[in-house]
């Protein structure tokens, strides 16, 4: 249950909207992308990828559907909507603007 | 933002109504996680029950996670509220003798501010229910240059402005006139009105049989003798006849055609009074007195109201009046110089009670605004009580994870629900009393007052306002408590009993001296009401008001013209002035303060020149010979009228004391003349000022002239005995029987009985203000007790100690009273510095008394220390009863 750290905190949001972004996907599917794409290093554990979905759900940037998946059973898939289209867009270019501002200080050389 | 509502309000919903469902739904979507890992793990190798662990610890606690996916769904705000009114109404019922006090005090608060909001409604603001656009109607009365009061319009002058408005809608007649009815041999007094022909037209109310009246139906003299009645009247006294219309009724011994019925529900256009039937001005002289008048620019008798067009203002609309009277004051200068016409909101209208009863409801919109503060201090002083001995279920919440504003939102939904119930009785208590203004004016036989409150949408989203309001006085005063709570302290301190602080008792005396302040500015201006009453009770108005009846025949009319009137006139005053006991008798046209209305005449005076721009106008009665000694009206000098000065004898007048002194300085105005209406009458006397139309009233020039000099069918009669009334009014009747059987007696009254209804207004605004401020003395005294007995109830242990060290139950008595005291007097300081401002609002309804009266100021604060002594006796006395063995060894 270790907590992600606050920067990932705020970003997992938008992690989790860029996933989506590509193709509808359950819960499961989502939790595994996480990990890939981000090879592991921000740790973001399944315990606090349920809230994020469901908050994501209720700010109207996800919806979900129930369809049938593979062992016969019906499971909850998760796409963006066009309202999350926008909000991911928002956010990637404030990320864009601040990552590159910090990578830019860090880049800085030592006089 | 906004779109979020779009999309997460039918989540919310969703989530609030089929909160199974979505529970289920999740447990599903986490288990089917749960699934997928224990099946990789699987594959990776592990066994079946490290598998299944691994995989739980990655997800992390189940159950958290539910409840973080629920929170994170945000339905809970509807569930926190269920689950709050449901745990408030258990807590509330769990401690129903508080809730029952915490309502009560807050029933009593909403109730009054609710019942005088319907008065206002109902009488100031929306008074015609039944008449369409009555946001639109404003009230027409005249001004006179250089005077203060208003007066009416003369019907020329109504036609001329009808004719010329163009701003209004309509432009109508409504004024009152009382009337004998005889149906069968039955004879009563009843109220109705004199209307222009467009009245019914005019309001958009159809008679809901027959019709109402036609165009030049107000035109003629007495010519169009019909009638439109009452639904009450068309009811109660012809049984709901459906073939009324054609049938006729005499009306002052007329007999009018009854042409129509006005719908259930329509009481006429006067505030205070309830019409039963409507009469043509063409009718005029039959039910006024004073002559024909519909040609007479000089008369102003009539009382109008004019519907402004939609969107017009009432500025507008009065400089295109005002332009119209200047005009008039133009082409008529012998009767309307100086003279104006103005356009007043309804609320103020000057000629009926709306404007008698403005200045008494809008200070009760002040008191109402106290006692609700005060029943809310009261309320949160109960609460706060309450909070401490919730506090360890507070500091528990606390402690095992609640936030202080869910806590904070608990305390306030208890409060909503205390409120709301109260605001529900509060309702309940307006609708009880709406009609209750009534019963505060003085009973007169015959026609009762009419006076109903409106309990509409308006006064009812007022009382929720002030509920709401009143919500979040008493939801937060406790909630003050939770903020600084320690919880190791708090979970500690608990259980060893010791509870509340300084700071807390000084919040709960705080509220004391707040309550005590406001009810002493009650208290203070009770007192002043009170006084100012007495003052004008006792004032002499100028006529003596014991030993002097009034009452009068009604023979204005039919059957009765001049010649025959004279006779019997003649006749009835010298049968009753034969009546054993009766020491003299008289007739005059008006009745001081009475209902009625003065002629007014311009004057001209030998050797005075008015000021430019204004002729001298002046109000005079027509009085028959012994009026002044009947009326025990002082003469100054000069001589009393007498049976001689009749309509063979040279004119003669007699003036007041102020017209003296006006019109003819220093001089002696015995023998000079006065110029009226194109007559000259010769001054014979002088009399002492009185009052002529309200006790209120400034001395003003007024003259009499006699009654067989300009006669009237059917004055006044004065009688001065000293027999009782009953006796007198028997006696009366027989004289009177016994000249003609057909005719029926008003009602016979003293002349302090006539001087007590004209002071009635003064009377409600006293009682009123008695009333809401006995209320507020009484919650302010259980506030009080409340807290010295709360102080007593903490202090046991100290009292206990006190006593087994020596001190004697005189001093322990001494101590809580005193404590009392200082909160009591901190209260009156505050009360006092304060209502040396406030009780300038009560200025307009003063009588010679000071707003900052140092006697009504005094009485307060005796009235307000004895109830603070009675309040905290009780708690003193159990203080004394402490046994201090048992105290201490708890």
């Amino acid at each position: 249950m270790s907590k992600p750290s606050d920067l990932v905190q705020g970003t997992l949001d938008m992690l989790i909207l860029k996933i989506l972004a590509l193709e509808p996907l359950n819960g499961w599917a989502v939790s595994q992308r996480l990990k890939q794409m981000s090879s592991d290093v921000l740790g973001v554990s399944d315990g606090s990828l349920y809230p994020a979905l469901h908050k994501l759900e209720h700010r109207g940037w996800i919806t979900a559907h129930w369809k049938p998946s593979g062992n016969n059973r019906r499971a909850k898939f998760y796409s963006l909507t066009r309202l999350g289209r926008k909000q991911l867009e928002k956010e990637a270019a404030d990320w864009n603007r601040l990552s590159a501002a910090i990578s830019g200080i860090v880049k800085l050389k030592e006089a | 933002m906004t779109f979020e509502w779009f999309y997460s309000l039918p989540l919310r919903l969703r989530s609030f109504f089929r909160r199974n469902q979505v529970d289920q739904e999740l447990k599903d979507e986490l288990r089917d996680h749960l699934e997928q890992q224990i099946k990789e793990n699987l594959a990776a190798g592990m066994s079946p029950e490290d598998a299944r662990y691994a995989a739980l610890r990655a997800l992390g606690g189940m159950t958290q996670i539910e409840q973080q996916c629920r929170d994170a769904r945000g339905g809970n705000v509807m569930e926190d509220l269920v689950q709050d009114l449901r745990y408030g109404l258990r807590q509330l019922y769990r401690s129903r003798g508080f809730s029952f006090l915490a309502i009560l005090c807050l029933t009593l608060g909403i109730g009054a501010n609710a019942a005088v909001f319907s008065w206002i409604e109902g009488i100031l603001f929306r008074p015609y229910p039944a008449v369409a656009h009555q946001e639109r109607l404003l009230a027409v009365g005249g001004t006179a240059r250089g005077e203060t009061g208003g007066t009416g319009i003369s019907w020329p002058d109504f036609l001329d402005l009808q004719r010329s408005c163009t701003l209004c809608d309509a432009f109508f007649v409504s004024k009152i006139t009382g009337s004998t009815l005889n149906i069968g041999d039955h004879a009563e007094i009843t109220t109705g009105s004199i209307v222009s022909a467009n009245y019914f037209e005019a309001i958009g109310v159809h008679p809901v049989l027959g019709r109402g009246f036609e165009p030049g139906e107000d035109v003629g003299n007495d010519a169009y003798p019909v009638a439109v009645i009452s639904y009450q009247l068309w009811r109660n006294r012809f049984k709901s006849d459906p073939q009324i219309v054609g049938k006729t009724q005499r009306l002052n011994n007329v007999p009018h055609t009854i042409i129509g019925v006005a719908p259930e529900g329509f009481y006429g256009t006067f505030v205070g009074w309830a019409m039963h039937f409507w009469v043509p001005a063409s009718m005029e002289e039959t039910f006024e007195s004073g002559g024909y008048k519909l040609q007479d620019r000089g008369a102003r008798w009539i009382e109008a109201y004019v519907r402004l067009k939609p969107g017009v203002s009432r500025a507008q609309a009065q400089e295109e009046i005002s332009a119209i009277a200047t005009r008039l004051e133009n082409n008529y200068p012998d009767t309307n110089r100086g003279r104006g016409i103005k356009l007043w909101p309804l609320w103020q209208t000057p000629f009926n009670n709306a404007g008698t009863l403005l200045p008494t409801l809008e200070i009760m919109l002040a008191v109402g605004a106290f006692v609700l503060l005060i029943a809310c201090a009261n309320v949160g002083n109960l609460l706060l009580v309450r909070s401490f001995a919730r506090r360890h279920e507070m500091t528990v919440r606390l402690a095992i994870g609640a936030t202080r504003v869910r806590l904070m939102k608990q305390l306030l939904t208890e409060g909503l629900i205390l409120s709301a119930l109260g605001a529900a009785g509060g309702l309940l208590v307006a609708y009880w009393c709406r009609h209750a203004l009534v019963l505060l004016f003085p009973a007169r036989s015959g026609v009762a007052m009419y006076l109903p409150g409106e309990i509409d949408l308006r006064v009812m989203s007022l009382s929720v306002g002030i509920c709401l309001i009143a919500t979040v006085i008493v939801g937060l005063v406790p909630s003050f408590q939770t903020r600084n709570i320690n919880l190791t302290a708090a979970l500690k301190a608990e259980s060893s009993g010791v509870v509340g602080d300084r700071r807390k008792a000084w919040v709960r005396s705080g509220l004391v001296v707040f309550q005590v302040c406001l009810s002493f500015i009650l208290l203070v201006g009770a007192a002043l009401l009170l006084q100012s009453l007495q003052k004008i009770r006792t004032t002499s108005p100028g006529f003596s008001t014991t030993n002097v009846v009034e009452t009068g025949v009604s023979l204005s009319s039919a059957g009765y013209d001049v010649p025959h009137a004279k006779t019997f006139q003649e006749e009835l005053i010298a049968r009753v002035r034969a009546l054993p006991g009766v020491e003299s008798a008289a007739f005059a046209r008006v009745t001081p303060l009475g209902y009625g209305t003065y002629s007014s005449t311009p004057i001209a005076v030998d050797g005075y020149q008015p000021p430019l721009e204004e002729q001298p106008a002046v109000d005079y009665n027509q009085v028959s010979a012994d009026y002044f000694a009947t009326l025990g009206i002082a003469l100054l000098s000069g001589r009393e009228f007498t049976r001689a000065d009749d309509e063979n004898a040279p004119l003669v007048a007699i003036v007041n004391q102020t017209m003296a002194a006006r019109y003819w300085r220093d001089q002696n105005p015995i023998d000079r003349r006065i110029q009226v209406k194109g007559r000259s009458l010769r001054v014979v006397g002088v009399a002492a000022d009185s009052k002529y139309e309200s006790m209120r009233e400034r001395p003003k020039p007024f003259f009499y002239v006699p009654l067989l000099q300009d006669f009237v069918r059917g004055p006044s009669l004065y009688i001065r005995t000293a027999q009782p009334l009953q006796s007198i009014s028997a006696a009366l009747l027989r004289e009177v029987h016994a000249l003609d059987g057909n005719l029926a007696l008003y009602e016979m009254i003293t002349l302090q009985e006539q001087v007590d209804r004209s002071t009635s207004a003064q009377l409600v605004a006293v009682t009123l203000v008695s009333i809401l401020g006995g209320l507020a003395l009484l919650l302010a005294a259980v506030g009080l007790y409340g807290v010295i007995s709360y102080a007593v109830a903490q202090s046991m242990r100290e009292l206990g100690l006190r006593m087994a060290l020596g001190a004697g139950t005189a001093s322990i008595f001494r101590r809580v009273i005193s404590r009392g005291l200082r909160l009591t007097a901190l209260g009156v300081l505050c009360g006092a510095i304060a209502g040396l401002a406030l009780t300038r609002l009560f200025g307009k309804l003063l009588y010679h008394v000071s707003p900052n009266d140092p006697l009504a100021f005094a009485s307060a604060v005796a009235v307000m220390t004895i109830t603070a002594l009675v309040a905290c006796l009780l708690p003193a006395w159990r203080a004394t009863r402490t046994d201090p063995a048992r105290v201490l060894r708890n």
